[in-house]
């Protein structure tokens, strides 16, 4: 990819895959805002990363576990648990939208 | 009380000699706040009732010679804190009715350490931002200007202390939220190592750049806050078992002999404002004169910072993200801001299939290449020094347009995030009556010689008794 | 059926396993949460880390990290020294993250292989919560459960080397027979601990590639099923292919009221999970020292154990494969054969754990020898006849006898055994024993 070349981004198939709803002035605002952000990214490009490892972290760390034992401090009551959510039915979160597949 | 001469540590002193009472401290910050805040919008929730409850319960302790390290200091937290029973909304409308039932792992330590969360501060939503206009809610205004704004993202919490209220608050630093801020508003900020501080229950922007600060009017509060915050927590699996020194006793050790080095990418960067330049090199001879050997480095891969950061974080932006789906807090998905939705958007397609390798992978790969020349340049210099950002607090208004250019003043502080090493803002200087900040970054864990350095700095110049007519 | 028969010789099925195990660990994968969430009441073991509350961080329990190892190295895995979690994303109720912890391109174990079956890798992931559909005041609603949410989830891929439905069987039953004996999991199916997804697909005969297609199926929640569906796609594919249709790459539900499969998704909206590594939590590295103490816990495995109790017992195929079926039932054996005062030969207990159904729970390996001696409490032998059978004995068992001079204890049990088959269980045991050491020593002078 050149620098030059302004990349398509499909705003409409990411948007669906992160399950976010755009009207169509976002869709067509983010398209153009992206794009010219990808194009300054595409600067990435310059730099030679053969043989280099990517970073996902940078604590230098391993191995990092809790042993198996139940921690009841944290455990919420039902009550709790539903507080916050915006609808609930006997003690289970209740989901209205039927979006989901 | 004289407000601009309170800091954390006279503010105790005062408690100390019982001038005043827990309640009595905690009580002039709210009617303070109640007072100014219209005009600023630090605050998105006071907490009058739990804080003067909580100033109570200080009283009582330190009446039966209980001690603890911050008894009785009023405290703000950055809305991304998660406090428990108290209303918790990441700057964000669609989390504009969540409680949380939990204290996030700081809260509780600032807490168990005798501090009094006295409210939650504005930001810019999820920490996405530098200027706090991006706050779903009201934008913080700059005390020092109330035209301008005063950075972001933590930019509540930097003006609540700017002003005089609180004396100290809480910040994330993914990119630049507390290094900008404090340097916008004339504060200390403290930028940690990556996991010296845990982020059990800040939520999250980017998991790993994220870090836990605070801002402090002084580098003696700053350091005194952070021997609280700091140290590994088992909720927290990025946070090493290293011991947390006492921050307070580096301070006041003299400089002589410390090598500080200064980038040459940075000062050569195009755009910078010349006054932000000669405050820089003004300190720069400061800190010579006070016997640092000034020695020039080299960060050779600073040009491509902010494009790595502006792949990677909106990739774990748009996962951390992903939870807030309306069913069990909140609100829909198209509650999200704008700015959410296009780091979102961006994230989703940095991460998507054909498109991962291009732009995710190869970013992680130049974030391998950024973090080495930190390594590389600490084998030189013992702290580094640079601007904190390229220009001085902007007009509200000013860049919200154009999120390329505003992505673009997080310049010099965005590498430390991708390197995950240390960084404090230290007040440096006034131009046209706005303040202007300076870095000190030290390789990992570092934090005591960060401190020493500033204080040795502070202690010469004092800027930080220079406060806002507020 | 002719015709069936037919098209049954023209094709050839090919058959896939993706199998969930729920790991029995007491805390949930990546926080304190009780693991155990069958028959709890709704949403009460949750914490703000399983119910993906804002700024709630995941830390791995260690125990189930060791026992994904355990079962890769029971498979006869590689265990790569380098191993991390990974975040996939999609969308649903019951997934409170819309990430679920998992792992991508770096699993725990891979490359094995389980009887004939290619082992393709084993990985560790979190559970998702439970969904049910409801209808309540005329809405049609989703009503979501979080306590399963967070349980440590094993995903165990073969390669498609499967071809008889029969295969698939004796490949499940065995796998679930490993994972109790490395008390892992209950991998029980009708609890939902153990979830399989066969892949399905069809060649005609004589082709070498695989076809270009596979069908996933899902909502399997027993043996019997799993059956049903494989038969019910085979048929389904093979009547397309007789029709000339091609079989697209499909995720299907197995429909348990109608015994057949119905399409999920296409491949077209597959889901594209934009795995990215887990930043919360650091990556694991093995020492070879870690893997071999790990390993060092998984103890005998079903067909050594056999194999030993067939030569050390002098058991056969039928008994060893019985008494080995679960560990209990084979630690119970060994501990009442190896009661020290005891004379009853190891077939005879064998007999009695396998023909009388002793309840191991109640009944002590030493309270059931009691019970076997006293049924074979002897009656009268005379001393000539005994003699004989003595002789007999060691004449036919000559291996036997030299296992016990060699110093195997057990030969001795066993020859035993004999006389008091012999003697139609009318001997007694501690005589026969006597007879037998004196007649050995005496032949051996």
């Amino acid at each position: 990819m050149s620098t030059k070349q302004m990349p398509a981004i499909d705003v409409e198939r990411v948007a669906k895959l992160a399950m976010l709803p755009l009207t169509d002035d976002e869709k067509k605002l983010f398209a153009s805002q992206l794009s010219s952000i990808l194009s300054y990214v595409a600067k990435l490009n310059e730099v030679d990363t053969t043989n280099v490892e990517p970073t996902a972290q940078v604590t230098g760390l391993t191995n990092v576990f809790r042993e198996d034992e139940v921690d009841t401090t944290r455990i919420l009551s039902q009550n709790e648990a539903l507080k916050n959510a915006p609808a609930s039915y006997n003690g289970f979160v209740k989901v209205k939208v039927i979006i989901w597949r | 009380m004289e407000i601009n001469s309170l800091t954390i540590q006279s503010a105790l002193d005062v408690l100390k000699k019982k001038e005043c009472s827990a309640r009595e401290l905690v009580a002039f910050y709210l009617d303070r706040i109640e007072k100014i805040d219209g005009k600023i919008n630090a605050f998105l929730t006071v907490d009058r009732e739990g804080a003067l409850q909580q100033a109570d319960e200080a009283d009582s302790m330190r009446a039966n010679d209980v001690t603890k390290p911050l008894l009785g200091m009023p405290i703000a937290c950055k809305d991304l804190f998660t406090t428990k029973g108290l209303r918790t909304t990441a700057g964000a409308k669609i989390i504009d009715n969540y409680v949380p039932p939990f204290d996030a792992s700081v809260v509780g330590r600032l807490k168990e350490a005798g501090a009094i969360i006295i409210g939650k501060t504005n930001e810019d939503a999820w920490g996405h931002g530098s200027s706090g206009e991006n706050s779903d809610f009201d934008v913080t205004k700059n005390p020092y200007d109330l035209t301008r704004v005063p950075g972001g993202s933590s930019s509540g919490s930097a003006a609540a202390v700017a002003a005089g209220m609180c004396l100290a608050a809480t910040g994330t630093d993914t990119g630049s939220s507390v290094r900008l801020p404090a340097a916008f508003c004339n504060l200390v900020g403290i930028k940690p190592t990556y996991g010296r501080v845990s982020r059990y229950g800040v939520i999250a922007m980017a998991s790993s750049f994220d870090t836990i600060g605070h801002m402090t009017k002084t580098v003696a509060d700053c350091a005194l806050v952070y021997e609280t915050t700091s140290g590994k927590d088992l909720f927290d699996g990025t946070t090493p078992d290293i011991d947390v020194p006492s921050y307070a006793k580096s301070l006041g050790k003299g400089i002589a002999g410390t090598r500080v080095g200064i980038p040459k990418e940075y000062l050569s960067l195009p755009g910078m404002a010349a006054e932000v330049k000669a405050a820089t090199q003004q300190a720069m001879k400061t800190l010579g004169l006070l016997g640092a050997d000034i020695i020039e480095i080299s960060l050779p891969h600073t040009e491509y910072a902010m494009a790595c950061y502006y792949i990677l974080v909106p990739s774990e932006v748009s996962s951390n993200l992903s939870r807030y789906d309306g069913i069990r807090y909140g609100h829909e998905r198209s509650a999200f801001g704008a700015e959410a939705k296009r780091r979102i958007v961006l994230g989703t397609f940095a991460l998507s299939a054909g498109y991962y390798d291009a732009y995710y992978k190869k970013a992680a790969k130049v974030r391998t290449l950024i973090k080495k020349d930190f390594d590389d340049a600490f084998g030189a210099v013992d702290v580094i020094m640079a601007p904190s950002s390229p220009a001085l607090p902007f007009r509200i208004g000013e860049k919200s347009e154009d999120p390329l250019a505003m992505y673009l003043s997080d310049i010099f502080m965005c590498p430390v995030n991708i390197a995950g090493v240390p960084a404090l803002n230290v007040p440096c200087g006034f131009v046209d009556g706005l303040p202007v900040g300076m870095q000190l970054i030290g390789p990992q864990f570092s934090e005591a010689r960060l401190f020493g350095v500033a204080s040795a700095y502070e202690a010469a110049t004092q800027w930080h008794t220079k406060w806002p007519k507020t | 059926m002719a015709h069936k028969m037919a098209k049954n010789m023209k094709y050839e099925t090919i058959i896939g396993l993706e199998v969930h195990v729920e790991l029995a660990t007491k805390s949930k994968m990546f926080c304190g949460c009780p693991a155990d969430h069958f028959g709890k009441a709704p949403n009460t073991i949750t914490c703000p880390v399983c119910l993906g509350l804002p700024g709630a961080l995941p830390v791995p329990n260690k125990k189930a990290v060791e026992s994904t190892i355990m079962l890769g190295l029971a498979l006869e895995c590689e265990i790569p020294l380098e191993s991390k979690f990974d975040r996939k994303h999609y969308f649903y109720p019951d997934l409170p993250k819309g990430y679920q912890i998992s792992q991508y391109d770096q699993p725990l174990a891979i490359n094995g292989s389980f009887g004939n079956v290619r082992i393709r890798r084993v990985h560790l992931e979190e559970d998702t919560g439970k969904l049910q559909h409801a209808t309540i005041e005329g809405e049609a609603v989703s009503l979501v459960d979080f306590n399963r949410s967070g349980v440590p989830l094993v995903e165990i891929v073969t390669e498609p080397d499967f071809r008889t439905l029969e295969e698939v069987d004796v490949f499940l039953k065995k796998l679930q027979q490993i994972i109790r004996y490395l008390g892992i999991s209950n991998a029980d199916m009708e609890k939902g601990s153990m979830r399989i997804e066969p892949s399905v697909s069809i060649r005609t005969l004589k082709t070498e590639e695989l076809p270009l297609y596979r069908v996933e199926i899902k909502n399997i929640n027993s043996f019997k099923f799993a059956r049903k569906a494989i038969e019910y796609e085979i048929e389904r594919q093979t009547e397309m292919l007789e029709s000339g249709e091609q079989p697209k790459q499909q995720t299907r539900g197995f429909v348990e009221s109608k015994g057949n499969t119905a399409a999920q998704r296409d491949k077209e909206e597959a889901h594209d999970y934009r795995y990215f590594p887990e930043p919360d939590i650091p990556p694991m590295r093995w020492k070879s020292s870690q893997l071999s103490a790990i390993s060092r816990q998984i103890g005998e495995l079903p067909d050594a154990k056999k194999g030993r109790f067939m030569k050390d017992y002098y058991l056969n195929d039928y008994d060893a494969t019985l008494l080995t079926e679960a560990r209990a039932r084979a630690e119970y054996f060994e501990k009442a054969v190896s009661i020290q005062s005891s004379v009853v030969s190891p077939k005879a207990i064998a007999n009695w754990i396998i023909n009388k159904k002793i309840d191991l729970e109640k009944v002590t390996p030493a309270q059931l020898l009691d019970q076997i001696l006293q049924s074979t409490q002897t009656t009268s032998v005379s001393d000539n006849e005994l003699e004989k059978i003595i002789k007999q004995i060691l004449s036919e068992n000559e291996k036997a006898v030299e296992d016990y001079k060699s110093g195997k204890d057990q030969a001795l049990m066993f020859l035993v055994g004999q006389g008091l088959k012999s003697l139609s269980q009318k001997g007694n045991a501690s005589i026969i024993r006597e007879r037998l050491i004196n007649a050995i020593k005496s032949s051996a002078q």
